[in-house]
């Protein structure tokens, strides 16, 4: 019993760390900072309307180059991506790295903060 | 949704075939500016050097396609906002220059798209804009402002991707001319024409 409970608390105290840094990476995104950054991505896209880019209403978990009534790349057609945090912070660096061939010809978010904070408000506002 | 009649005059079917620096657009009326005679020089050098490579003038038609599907964007949206009769004069006058030029960059982006090898892109026939949300003057210029900066901040982020930099400093000159709408359309609206150090 003891060594179950002591073995528990190793595991614990293991973890502990990564719901910590977990924690804490989502109280330093800044969602109005955030919602700024989104004023430079509005020059091609909406949250309600597909424009030169995709709307961006139910962004996370959509796979990328299957939103019905927009016309993508054969290059964004094929990726396979699916659109989550990782994902998103891969592409927004570097559009056309990531994916290259995509329509999206924009240089990137090059700064990581800039990225989370946009990444965040678009979590917010997309939501379906 | 208004008729986009307007759009017809930015048909990118209109060829260009006299030489560059006599070309005039729009029945004579107008001289093709700097920008205009830098992008068409930067699309003639990049065919021209032996460095252009096709990925590179396939790229960079890429980057001007998105571009000219901007520039029709914003040529739709004044076409609304001079149709809806909400504009006063002197400001419809203003709406009208700007969407003037907006179809100047529009028609010279097509040819320098087509002359790089790709295929221009057309204007859509419907933009869906939220025109239920538009009910006085002040909207639709708000609607304007916010198109305008939103087209300097594509130009803004398109222009590092350019292959040939003389088509950079073309679209540069572009992001210049849609942020000094921008400002203007604040000035009337009574807001800070000039918010910001940087344009980003």
């Amino acid at each position: 019993m003891i060594r179950a409970a002591t073995t528990l608390s190793v595991a614990l105290l293991a973890i502990l760390p990564a719901l910590f840094a977990e924690t804490r990476a989502e109280s330093d995104v800044d969602i109005a900072a955030g919602e700024a950054l989104y004023e430079r991505c509005q020059g091609c896209h909406s949250i309600d309307r597909n424009r030169i880019g995709p709307m961006h209403r139910g962004l996370f978990g959509r796979t990328a180059g299957t939103l019905e009534g927009f016309e993508y790349s054969e290059a964004m057609r094929n990726s396979g991506i699916v659109w989550d945090e990782a994902t998103l912070d891969a592409f927004l660096e570097a559009p056309r790295n990531y994916v290259p061939g995509t329509k999206m010809t924009y240089a990137g978010v090059k700064d990581a903060q800039e990225r989370r904070d946009l990444i965040a408000y678009l979590r917010q506002a997309s939501a379906p | 949704m208004p008729e986009l009649s307007a759009i017809a005059s930015a048909d990118p079917s209109r060829t260009l075939a006299t030489p560059r620096r006599t070309l005039l657009l729009r029945g004579g009326q107008a001289l093709l500016s700097a920008g205009a005679i830098a992008l068409l020089a930067g699309c003639e050098s990049a065919m021209s050097s032996r460095a252009a490579s096709a990925d590179t003038m396939a790229n960079d038609a890429e980057i001007l396609n998105t571009a000219l599907g901007l520039e029709y964007e914003g040529i739709a949206a004044y076409q609304v906002g001079a149709e809806s009769g909400l504009l006063e004069k002197p400001v419809l006058d203003v709406a009208v220059q700007f969407q003037g030029h907006h179809k100047e960059h529009a028609d010279v982006l097509a040819q320098t798209v087509a002359k790089l090898g790709g295929t221009p892109v057309l204007p859509k026939a419907q933009y869906n804009f939220p025109v239920d949300q538009l009910k006085t003057q002040a909207d639709v210029l708000r609607f304007a402002a916010g198109l305008e900066k939103g087209a300097a901040s594509a130009y803004y982020g398109a222009v590092p991707l350019f292959g040939d930099s003389a088509l950079a400093q073309a679209a540069a000159s572009i992001m210049a001319d849609e942020a000094m709408h921008w400002a203007v359309l604040l000035h009337v609206l009574g807001e800070n024409p000039v918010p910001v150090a940087f344009v980003s």
